[in-house]
């Protein structure tokens, strides 16, 4: 924290009000900023660390862990591990076909422009109302069920999949899509149609330039923006929780189930175990992604 | 031979733009139809015809104008705080503690990283205190959501702040005797009004969305209150969702217009939105 010696310092042009300025205060003006984060991020972060270890009576225990084995958190885990990989995936390659729709066009036309405003703000459109929306069309008072009823083909016949597991399938994908086109994006622009000139003139066709040239220099992208997906979807809880209200199928919920005496006993202990059990794997997955980042960024 | 070469390129470029059409028409179908469908739902009676009697009827619920006056009030609450907090340390950082720059950064950009249901444990304990010991009310959630948009408000304001000469502008204006107060509010402020924009735009659209949070702190914002109320009158709580999205799209064109330039949110598309980020909104 001493900030003496730092060139701003020296080079410093404002009034000396302080004198001699050797010994400088600059660093109060940090304070406010790092005492804010330091109790509104920090400190919630400390609290999940160390009440994971404390029983209800604040004694060491590591039966928060331990009870990470019951069946139904294990089922949530590996419930919301597969929903995570199928979006991220399915994700991931519709996003990138609309990636490759929108490069392949006028670089600064109307639609390339419109496509990218546009992922930008369904990436983000989660939630509540997002929820609503699937619930509004293809629920089963929506208008394309009703209508796809009318003619013959009722695909709530077997059961009510919306508002389970299958349901959110579906619904993530409305923001991984433009997540994915967002991540993407750049690297698909980096990849130089003089390549492609290339491989023609040394007598590849097209399959050739997809199999050797640029699905080789796109793939760790790929892999990179499937684990961002993945992390997204594993860490996402509010659609979830407006489209599934029975049984607490994601591990998000489950935590949320631990935090309240609704369902259950409340265990903030338990909570605060999955919590680390989340974050351990969105963090691995994140890391993953950081590093297929950097081997993408040697070439595009 | 060019003849052939020529042919076998414009069936290419045929082929290629049959691809992009049918990408872009799928899209535009998957994207959209849902949004429609909640206009269609929120204005279908139940005879089949048109009516807006689920929009007349919002305010007929106390408890859901209650909640949306509530969610307007933490977003004004949010983004102030915000404000004060982000731009004098931003701009003093640059100038007094550049050693700084990356600890403000990596902890401003740390939200990112931390779903949002994971916070929430954290965050508990606190808040329980915080309603014994000082006070219940729900603007008290905008502590939290502070923390919450911190990155995208950092980002944003970074990038205002990287295109203007910090530096110089200070110097100047401390030269001519200005005060502190006067280089902030007279000198930085005005020259970065549109990342300040921005990112209270920002902030204001993620505020408005929120659910995680509220709902695990047990507070009725908008969103709780919509989720509460989709199960008696699944009509009127898909007619505020709509219009609190026609709102959240209102700020969005404002952004892209008073800007008058494309923005950097758009412009750094993969660093701009990467991360876990509908950890707070999903």
């Amino acid at each position: 924290m001493t900030v003496a010696g730092s060139p701003a310092v020296t080079t410093n042009v404002g009034r000396p009000f302080l004198g001699g300025r050797r010994f400088s205060l600059d660093w109060v003006g940090a304070v406010p900023y790092l005492a804010y984060v330091g109790l509104f991020l920090i400190l919630p972060s400390v609290i999940i660390g160390i009440g994971a270890l404390l029983d209800a009576n604040n004694a060491f225990t590591l039966d928060n862990f331990r009870n990470l084995s019951r069946s139904y958190v294990v089922k949530a885990t590996i419930d919301t591990t597969v929903l995570s990989a199928i979006t991220a995936f399915l994700g991931a390659v519709f996003g990138a076909l609309l990636a490759y729709a929108i490069v392949t066009g006028s670089p600064n036309g109307i639609l390339r422009r419109l496509t990218i405003s546009a992922s930008g703000v369904l990436a983000q459109f989660g939630g509540v109302t997002l929820a609503f929306a699937f619930i509004a069309s293809i629920g089963p008072a929506g208008f394309v069920y009703l209508f796809a009823q009318a003619h013959g083909f009722d695909f709530y016949k077997q059961d009510l999949w919306l508002f389970e597991i299958p349901g959110l399938d579906l619904v993530y994908l409305y923001f991984q899509i433009p997540l994915m086109v967002l991540v993407f994006l750049p690297a698909l622009d980096g990849i130089k149609p003089q390549w492609r000139e290339a491989a023609e003139s040394l007598g590849g066709n097209t399959w050739h330039y997809w199999r050797h040239v640029a699905g080789p220099l796109l793939f760790p992208a790929f892999l990179g923006s499937v684990l961002l997906l993945f992390a997204n979807a594993f860490s996402a809880y509010a659609t979830a929780n407006a489209l599934i209200n029975q049984g607490q199928p994601v591990l998000a919920q489950q935590i949320a189930g631990a935090l309240s005496s609704e369902v259950g006993a409340y265990e903030p202990g338990f909570a605060k175990a999955i919590a680390i059990e989340m974050i351990i794997i969105v963090t691995l997955v994140t890391v993953l992604y950081t590093l297929l980042q950097r081997r993408t960024a040697r070439w595009l | 031979m060019a003849v052939a070469a020529r042919s076998i390129q414009r069936t290419r470029w045929i082929k290629l733009q049959v691809f992009r059409y049918v990408v872009f028409l799928l899209a535009a179908i998957f994207f959209l139809v849902p949004l429609g469908a909640m206009v269609e739902f929120s204005t279908r009676a139940n005879d089949g015809s048109r009516t807006l009697d689920y929009w007349k009827a919002i305010p007929s619920y106390p408890d859901l104008t209650g909640a949306i006056a509530a969610s307007l009030q933490l977003a004004v609450i949010t983004s102030i705080v915000m404000l004060v907090l982000l731009v004098p340390t931003m701009v003093w950082v640059r100038l007094k503690l550049p050693r700084l720059t990356r600890i403000i950064e990596f902890m401003s950009l740390l939200p990112l990283t931390i779903p949002a249901i994971v916070l929430v444990v954290g965050l508990f304990p606190m808040y329980i205190w915080l309603n014994n010991n000082l006070s219940d009310s729900i603007l008290t959630l905008s502590l939290a959501y502070v923390v919450l948009v911190l990155p995208y408000c950092y980002r944003a304001i970074d990038a205002g702040l990287g295109a203007i000469d910090v530096k110089t502008l200070t110097e100047a204006a401390r030269s001519l005797g200005a005060s502190w107060f006067t280089v902030m509010w007279r000198v930085i402020v005005p020259n970065i009004s549109n990342a300040i924009l921005n990112a209270t735009l920002l902030s204001v659209a993620l505020v408005l969305g929120e659910y995680t949070i509220a709902n695990n702190l047990l507070y009725n914002n908008l969103q709780v209150e919509l989720v509460h109320l989709a199960r008696d009158n699944a009509g009127v709580s898909i007619a505020v969702a709509v219009a609190a999205l026609l709102f959240a799209f209102a700020l969005l064109v404002v952004l892209a217009f008073v800007g008058g330039r494309p923005r950097r949110v758009h412009d750094e598309p993969a660093t701009a939105l990467a991360g876990p980020l509908a950890a707070s909104q999903t």
